[in-house]
């Protein structure tokens, strides 16, 4: 019996002999090939490092874990399906072969597949383009504008064949109509989508720097129906987060998905659920509206109530204006015509007429008591007056003897001799009765 | 006045209202207030019985300008 060290060491003396010399090239084509069967379709997983991507689109890194390091490569083929970055660090599970580089006698791990450990790839890219956008603040809520209210025109991105455009229709046709939408129709889910919906919203925005102010569009919605997270997925790309940033129109954004944001949805200025609950954001009730514009019937009557009031005496002057505007006013509609008559009511001339006649029966009244008042006040005084008034009654002095004396025809009373001359006619007025005389010598 | 979007007669409205309630107005421009009020009034309420949806499509003509032509809604229908 042959110790086996030996025989071990015999034949490989033996072999020696007749010993067969490999070419570098043949025996790394061998391991080539032993690597290459022995580790085809494998999954490898570990951390990745160095991470090196080359401008000809291919990745290179190394995958290692605490005891080992294992070269990989991603070729740009495969690269430009993987949606997340790939960054030292990241723990991942790759798929594919190990191959042989032979100019450098090295092996590496070709990778078909590669996902991030823990979570989905699509997940993980829109956990890291969501850190990126939101350290550039483009999720920041002062960048937010404000919704228009009861905006006339409206512009919606999405597909004319989903199911979004049919539910803005449907919350159309409960609410208000006066309202102008306007469709950009893009794909919202598969290859172009992203830049599809990037571009309509930034057409809108090029569309108003043109148009007219009252052809303006005031706000968007941004959206689709539901779907799964990849059919959603032109909503989480960066062009169109930027695109809805870099907006003047607020955007609404509204992915059917209800749970899960989207970027869209996080950079635009208002999140709606669902393209519905986005047009009912700005689409407002009928009904709302009808008891807006009553309160502010009220009001306008009030406050006008409000203003007769206080004006009280220029009323005459408005019912005659309000005379004059009635026709007008028969026009109205029964709001309008109920406030009109209840205006005209607080001016009507058949309620002011009896309150002035009242007044001016109460004026006369007072003047009436006051002058007897002041009769009476000063009647002793008014007695002494007439007594005074009566002495320099010229037919009282006439009673005590004197006379008057007139030349006629004139009948100017005769002061001076010398005013009347020998036949002309004089008459001398006496207390009773009177003398016709002729002059017969003046002295 | 019949071009008036609703929104628009209605803020004109509240703000006449407004006018109205400051109380500084004359008679005269009180009731034209009051007048011109319960026109728009009657405006916004036709306006919501009435008002008739619009629905375009954004394009672009041969010149590269934009256009809105209408939506054809029967297409939407499956």
């Amino acid at each position: 019996m042959t110790d086996p060290a030996e025989d071990l060491f015999m034949s490989a003396a033996q072999k020696n002999k007749g010993r067969q010399i490999y070419t570098v090239s043949q025996v790394t084509h061998d391991i080539q090939l032993l690597l290459g069967e022995t580790f085809s379709g494998i999954w490898v997983e570990g951390e990745l490092s160095n991470v090196r991507p080359a401008s000809s689109g291919h990745y290179y890194f190394s995958l290692k874990d605490e005891s080992a390091l294992l070269s990989g490569v991603l070729f740009s083929r495969t690269a430009a399906g993987v949606k997340f970055k790939l960054e030292d660090g990241l723990k991942v599970v790759c798929f594919g072969n190990i191959d042989v580089y032979p100019p450098r006698g090295q092996y590496q791990l070709i990778i078909e597949k590669i996902e991030p450990k823990g979570m989905g790839g699509l997940q993980l890219a829109l956990e890291q383009l969501k850190a990126r956008l939101e350290k550039e603040g483009l999720f920041a809520a002062e960048h937010k504008r404000p919704i228009p209210y009861l905006p006339a025109r409206i512009g919606v991105v999405t597909s004319l064949t989903g199911a979004a455009i049919k539910d803005i229709f449907k919350v159309l046709e409960r609410r208000f109509k006066d309202v102008h939408i306007v469709v950009a129709a893009v794909k919202v889910q598969g290859e172009g989508a992203r830049e599809e919906i990037a571009r309509a919203i930034e057409d809108f925005n090029l569309f108003n720097r043109t148009a007219p102010v009252q052809e303006r569009i005031e706000v968007l919605i941004v959206g689709r129906g539901g779907g799964s997270m990849e059919d959603l997925w032109a909503f989480n790309e960066e062009c169109v987060a930027r695109a809805i940033y870099a907006s003047a129109i607020p955007v609404i954004s509204a992915v059917g998905h209800e749970r899960d944001w989207t970027i869209a949805d996080l950079v635009a200025d208002l999140r709606a659920p669902t393209p519905s609950a986005a047009a009912e954001v700005v689409i407002p009730l009928k009904e709302d509206l009808e008891s807006r514009l009553t309160h502010v019937l009220q009001r306008l009557r009030a406050a006008f109530a409000d203003a007769l009031e206080y004006r009280k005496k220029d009323l005459l002057e408005l019912v005659h204006r309000l005379r004059l505007s009635i026709e007008h006013l028969w026009e109205l509609d029964g709001h309008a015509f109920a406030a009109a008559q209840a205006a005209l009511q607080r001016v009507n001339p058949a309620v002011l007429i009896p309150e002035y006649k009242d007044k001016l029966i109460d004026l006369a009244r007072q003047i009436y008591v006051r002058m007897d008042q002041y009769i009476r006040l000063h009647g002793a005084e008014f007695s002494g007056v007439t007594e005074k008034l009566s002495s320099l009654n010229p037919l009282n002095i006439l009673s005590r003897g004197y006379s008057v004396t007139f030349k006629l025809p004139a009948a100017t009373i005769i002061k001076d001799a010398e005013s009347v001359a020998p036949g002309e006619t004089i008459k001398t007025q006496l207390h009773k009765g009177s003398i016709i005389s002729t002059v017969t010598q003046v002295q | 006045m019949a071009e008036i979007k609703f929104e628009e007669a209605l803020k004109k409205l509240e703000k006449i209202v407004e006018d109205l309630e400051k109380g500084d107005l004359s008679l005269d421009e009180g009731l034209k207030k009051y007048q011109e009020g319960i026109e728009l009034a009657r405006v916004c309420s036709q306006k919501l019985d009435s008002a008739k949806k619009k629905i375009d499509v954004l394009a672009k003509n041969k010149k590269g300008e934009f256009e809105l032509k209408p939506l054809d809604e029967s297409k939407l229908e499956e």
